[in-house]
């Protein structure tokens, strides 16, 4: 089959993956609710409205937030190996939680947001500084250095936690889970869509910014500016992460190089894909931990964790079979 | 067209450019020429704002260089760095495609398209244009760079050892369509050249530069004399005469 034909195919078979991940999260949960109810059911419908659709849609807005973070990342360090979650940009947010916790306890989520996203602005433009110094020849340096920079980070938070009394805050904000979505409680995730939707219309500019300053520069673009613009997107969309819900590791790496190695680099292309297949992974691996020992859970990061680890795998392996 | 006057510049201590003035007219096809570590491409990119002026004045079509903003640059000058060669997953027909980005932001129409269309076709691009990139090999890469830089289509064009990478009949045919460009389009285009025989066959003017300085320019009749080369290169060369053009037989 030639790639043109295989294009809308592919396009179809993910909206169609899409659409029964989402009929499946729906009709999936502990109270017992089947979909023809709705119609007569007054209870039905409240229990859809305020637990499995609010969960359904937090699924789908941070999958496709880290998917899009994940894939903006790339493009600023020039390196298709890291995402927010190795490279310090969750931890970074997730100390910024901790301080605004630690110094100001009665400060709402959006308040503790902003402070988390500050933060992993911060930790982020240290990374990419350091990032953009390591030589270009070789590229497993910088997600190695941004995989110790996490470490370090995370290390610090968690001490610092610990012994604040808060080691179990911290855990709910590096374990991603959405057994705690209600109505109510997951709205703030809608900035992260707003975030998309900005990725989306700079995507030419972040194409261009991912061939280096000087290719930017030559083309006029404002590179710094660029660099600080996208450097926003990625902050907001892991602090929002892990403040509502807890950072969810691997959906930013395995849904930016899925969609790539099929449609390339660019941008205007690649990131609404990105975003279709980060949310579609984010709300399998939830099914998947709803599923597996019903009627109890198992968090969407270990999930996340080992289908993502696999998928990475088969991504490098896979290539290399191939040539 | 290109107005340089007293240029110095000092990185690491180390002095690269030191007082360097000149001026290149419009349209016109000028090789710049001098062993490796002389400032060349550092010259290059300062004119083409790629690093910041530390002294001295440059302008392009009358517009200071440091102190025009980028974008309104762009849609003056192209310039083409020595091997910025991206191994990245964008389709040659996207990377060419880039280069109107000054002119269309981003959203390409049809005058565009076919701007690009026309790049990919002079460079025999046109069956690799579904290739991505980090496909192609390096000369096909460096073809596609330059593609990328006609594609921008402006006034000026500085182009850094554009020849990397290219098997002679490509650097043949990319020499003839800078040519072109001069002669039908009237451009200004200022190249690096460590070919002095493709310098000597297609440029109007050499510049010769060796530690920092111009050290000789000219037409190439007059610049490239046994005695110049050598005082340029530090190194003797038998010029012959071919069809009335000097041939530098650097090899031997």
């Amino acid at each position: 089959m030639t790639a043109a034909a295989a294009r809308p195919l592919g396009a179809g078979a993910a909206a169609t993956i899409l659409i029964l991940l989402i009929a499946a999260s729906l009709a999936v949960g502990v109270g017992d609710v089947r979909l023809h109810q709705l119609t007569s059911d007054a209870e039905a419908w409240r229990l859809m409205l305020a637990s499995r659709l609010p969960r359904t849609l937090a699924a789908l807005l941070a999958g496709a937030g880290l998917g899009v973070a994940g894939l903006v990342m790339q493009a600023l360090a020039r390196n298709r190996f890291v995402e927010p979650t190795t490279a310090g940009t969750d931890q970074s947010a997730a100390a910024g939680v901790l301080v605004a916790t630690l110094l100001f306890p009665a400060a709402s989520l959006p308040a503790k947001t902003l402070i988390a996203s500050g933060a992993a602005l911060a930790g982020t433009s240290l990374f990419l500084s350091v990032a953009h110094r390591l030589p270009p020849n070789q590229p497993f340096l910088v997600p190695l250095f941004g995989l110790v920079y996490a470490a370090v980070l995370g290390s610090a938070t968690a001490f610092v936690a610990w012994r604040m009394d808060l080691i179990q805050f911290y855990e709910i904000w590096t374990r991603g889970e959405f057994s705690g979505v209600l109505r109510g409680r997951y709205e703030l995730l809608w900035i992260s869509a707003a975030m998309v939707a900005l990725a989306f219309w700079a995507a030419d500019r972040l194409t261009i910014l991912s061939l280096g300053r000087d290719v930017s520069v030559a083309l006029g673009l404002d590179y710094e500016g660029m660099m600080r613009l996208g450097l926003v997107i990625v902050s907001v969309i892991s602090a929002l992460t892990v403040v509502v819900v807890g950072a969810i590791p691997f959906v930013g790496l395995v849904a930016p190089n899925l969609v790539t190695r099929a449609l390339g680099d660019d941008l205007r292309r690649a990131a609404p894909w990105t975003a279709v297949v980060g949310a579609s992974l984010t709300l399998a691996c939830d099914l998947i931990g709803r599923l597996v020992r019903f009627p109890y859970e198992i968090p969407v990061g270990v999930v996340v964790g080992i289908v993502g680890a696999a998928l990475f795998l088969w991504l490098l392996f896979g290539r290399r079979a191939r040539g | 067209m290109i107005q340089i006057e007293n240029v110095s510049l000092v990185r690491g201590g180390a002095k690269i450019l030191s007082d360097v003035s000149l001026h290149i007219p419009e349209k016109g096809l000028v090789a710049m020429v001098g062993p490796n570590g002389a400032g060349k491409s550092s010259l290059l990119s300062l004119i083409g704002r790629l690093q910041p002026l530390q002294s001295g004045r440059i302008s392009v079509a009358g517009l200071p260089v440091d102190a025009t903003p980028s974008r309104e640059l762009a849609k003056i000058l192209a310039i083409l760095r020595q091997d910025p060669a991206p191994a990245s997953r964008l389709k040659v027909r996207e990377l060419v495609g880039f280069g109107r980005f000054p002119h269309s932001r981003g959203r390409l129409t049809a005058e565009d398209r076919a701007v690009v269309d026309a790049a990919l076709a002079d460079f025999a691009l046109t069956a690799l244009a579904d290739r991505f990139v980090e496909t192609l090999s390096g000369g096909q890469r460096q073809r596609a760079l330059v593609a990328m830089a006609l594609a921008q289509d402006t006034p000026v064009l500085l182009l850094d050892e554009p020849l990397n990478n290219l098997d002679m009949p490509n650097a043949r045919d990319l020499m003839r369509r800078l040519r072109r460009v001069v002669d039908e389009r009237g451009r200004t285009v200022l190249a690096v050249l460590h070919d002095l025989n493709h310098a000597a066959a297609y440029a109007d003017r050499i510049v010769a530069m060796k530690d920092g300085g111009v050290a000789a320019d000219g037409s190439p009749r007059d610049l490239l004399t046994p005695d110049m080369l050598e005082s340029v290169f530090g190194h003797r060369m038998r010029v012959a005469e071919i069809d009335g053009a000097p041939v530098v037989l650097h090899h031997l």
